[in-house]
């Protein structure tokens, strides 16, 4: 047993967060809140970077890695609130044609909700009669549809985890930072144990959702990864309302992107199935 | 990431299986709570039974892996605890075996892995808890003893140990040596006259702790491990065993309980109840996860030559709040019963109000992953 990151893993790793921060970093983040719409250039850049063709063989044109590599490339994705229905698009690679290359844009029918029905170039499942609703969350577009009920994918619910998970990741370091950066009384906020206990339960959170969705990764068990799903949903959330109130009442501006993880982290926790149904699965198999 | 076992671990898992599959149903039967001598002899003889087979240095293993593959394996089988060998096997042990000289390590730690000597822990004083480096415990040199006087609390099994081992103040803390520095670890032979043991009974109602006077007690410079006023470095050492595997046994006892908790519910008509139904699932997810932290800490302890990192903090914070969740799901599936306090699930629930306090409380457990991990200044 060794349940830690290979070297090729942290390579991996660090390579995905090269290309994301750098061709997604705040400027381009916040761009697209102002003007939401996917970004062909960026996706087809992650399609050169071997982003949605990871878990592709090798001949079929793909990098021949598994879900553990699947989730840690999401986890990134997560961290900078990438748009676009990349799971989807992920998913239809070698499927549909242009999915691997990220050449063409792929959206998939996720509950009672369709993201980015309009900019996308494909869409899986029945999207017939989709209303558009105008979206909590500015940098994801959503149509409503009929939920046919049916149970979601466990790898689609695995790779959402996984951003979710990144995004609490995310909001863990950006809170520390500002407790860090912020003075008050005489001295950095962070000093004192109200704001570093927020932040440790915050550390918590975003690692019990590491290790589940790292495991479930490795184990490809549907229940597992609903599972890890419900955890990092909780840790996503969660810490997004944490870090919003150690940002004090610049938490609360749009120009700050609290928000944005936050309301991010609601969507993702419904493209999954809902908690009511992650929970009675997993009871059920008590 | 590799969740499977090598090949000498499973054969290890199977030896250990058949094992105690042969010798738990020949052990006599658990004494009563209150009984100490019998806890003791019962705790030791076990110790003893290990030993004989090969398995009594399995807390040592420097293989973190193994550690959790015995303490995995003796948990589902319900094999005894530790108990009574506790502080011998994990906490003074390991100090003795890093930090003593080889004549106190053969005087010492034989008896412990044998099970014939049962050792205590003298840490803890009524005025030193969190910030146990404030001790006051005082000893001062007499020729070739010294002399201890002052008071220690939360000690278990000190009615029937042998040994204690003790934290005392060897230098006052003035200008020039902070509280860290005058502290001194000895080993106090239980026997020594000027000691008195008061049971402390908890709300739980058994006396599972107990408070320890020291009046002018002689305790043998020899009995030093490591050198005076070198206590505290001395005692990290101890306390970071209490990290990384410790709760494995206990992981996987919460797992086997939320499976009883669904069996319960379903037989008297509360799994009807859809919010009970939920709580129990989100239950499972915690503690499935739960398991795969404790084999990630595992993983890292072994690449990291099997010091535990500061992950025990992250893992324990969790632990302990999901362990007390789990016991008031447990009454809420009791439902009347629950007021019961001859349902054993109802005694866990009250043992398990000390989870968040023992070993650290959750809000020391929080300033170390804020502080020590986090990076954030010191508290205040």
């Amino acid at each position: 047993m060794d349940f830690q990151l290979s070297e090729d893993q942290r390579a991996l790793r660090r390579g995905l967060r090269d290309v994301l921060e750098g061709r997604f970093g705040r400027d381009a983040l916040r761009a697209a809140v102002d003007e939401p719409r996917i970004d062909r250039k960026l996706w087809r850049a992650l399609g050169d970077a071997g982003f949605f063709a990871l878990c592709l063989p090798e001949d079929a044109g793909g990098v021949g890695l598994s879900l553990p590599e699947a989730v840690l490339a999401f986890e990134e994705a997560g961290r900078v609130l990438l748009p676009g229905p990349a799971v989807a698009t992920f998913l239809a690679a070698g499927e549909v044609a242009g999915a691997a290359e990220g050449t063409t844009v792929v959206t998939a029918v996720g509950g009672p909700f369709v993201p980015w029905l309009e900019e996308a170039d494909a869409v899986r499942g029945d999207a017939a009669g989709a209303v558009a609703v105008r979206s909590v969350d500015p940098l994801t577009p959503l149509h409503r549809v009929q939920d046919d009920g049916e149970a979601q994918d466990p790898r689609a619910v695995l790779l959402l985890a996984a951003e979710q998970l990144g995004s609490a990741a995310r909001t863990c370091e950006a809170a520390v930072q500002y407790a860090q950066d912020r003075e008050q009384f005489g001295g950095p906020v962070g000093r004192f144990q109200a704001v570093q206990h927020l932040c440790a339960d915050m550390l918590v959170r975003a690692e019990l959702a590491r290790v589940a969705v790292y495991a479930a990764a490795v184990t490809e068990d549907p229940l597992e990864a609903a599972g890890a799903k419900l955890l990092a949903d909780d840790a996503a959330a969660r810490n997004a309302r944490d870090c919003l109130q150690v940002h004090g009442g610049m938490g609360f501006t749009w120009e700050s992107d609290v928000h944005l993880h936050l309301k991010r982290a609601w969507v993702r926790a419904r493209l999954g199935g809902t908690a009511a149904r992650a929970e009675e699965e997993l009871a059920a198999a008590l | 990431m590799d969740l499977t076992y090598t090949e000498e671990e499973e054969a290890f898992r199977e030896g250990l299986r058949a094992w105690l599959a042969d010798v738990l149903p020949k052990l006599p039967a658990k004494p009563s709570p209150d009984d100490w001598p019998g806890r003791r002899a019962y705790d030791t003889a076990w110790q003893r039974t290990l030993h004989d087979a090969g398995y009594g240095e399995v807390h040592w293993d420097a293989s973190p892996t193994r550690r959790l593959i015995f303490l995995e394996e003796t948990e589902k089988a319900g094999a005894p605890y530790v108990g009574a060998n506790f502080v011998g096997l994990l906490h003074a042990g390991p100090t003795i075996a890093s930090e003593g000289t080889p004549e106190q390590r053969e005087r010492w730690l034989p008896p412990v892995l044998r099970g014939d000597e049962v050792w205590c822990q003298g840490f803890s004083e009524p005025d030193a808890g969190s910030d146990l480096a404030s001790l006051r415990t005082r000893a001062w040199r007499d020729g070739d003893d010294y002399v201890v006087s002052g008071s220690k609390i939360w000690t278990s099994h000190a009615e029937v140990a042998d040994w204690c081992e003790l934290l005392v103040r060897t230098t006052p803390v003035s200008d020039e040596v902070p509280k860290h520095r005058g502290i001194t670890w000895l080993a106090m032979p239980m026997d020594a006259a000027g000691i008195t043991v008061r049971p402390l009974r908890t709300l739980a109602g058994s006396a599972e702790f107990a408070e320890v006077f020291l009046d002018d007690v002689r305790v043998p410079v020899g009995n030093r491990v490591g050198a005076e006023n070198d206590g505290w470095r001395v005692t990290m050492v101890t306390l970071s065993f209490e990290r990384g595997t410790a709760f494995v046994g206990e992981v996987v006892a919460c797992r086997r309980l939320l499976g009883e908790l669904a069996r319960e519910a379903r037989a008297n008509g509360r799994w009807d109840d859809a919010v009970l139904r939920r709580g129990l699932g989100r239950l499972s997810a915690e503690f499935a996860a739960l398991w795969r932290l404790t084999q990630w800490n595992v993983s890292e302890a072994q690449r990291t030559g099997g010091v535990p990192g500061t992950g025990g903090s992250v893992f324990k914070l969790r632990y302990s709040h999901a362990r007390q969740e789990l016991y008031d799901m447990a009454a809420e599936v009791l439902g009347p019963g629950a007021l019961d306090a001859d349902r054993p699930w109802t005694l866990e629930r009250l043992s398990s109000l000390s989870y968040t306090i023992a070993a650290g409380t959750s809000q020391i457990q929080r300033n170390i992953v804020a502080e020590r991990i986090l990076g954030l200044p010191k508290g205040r």
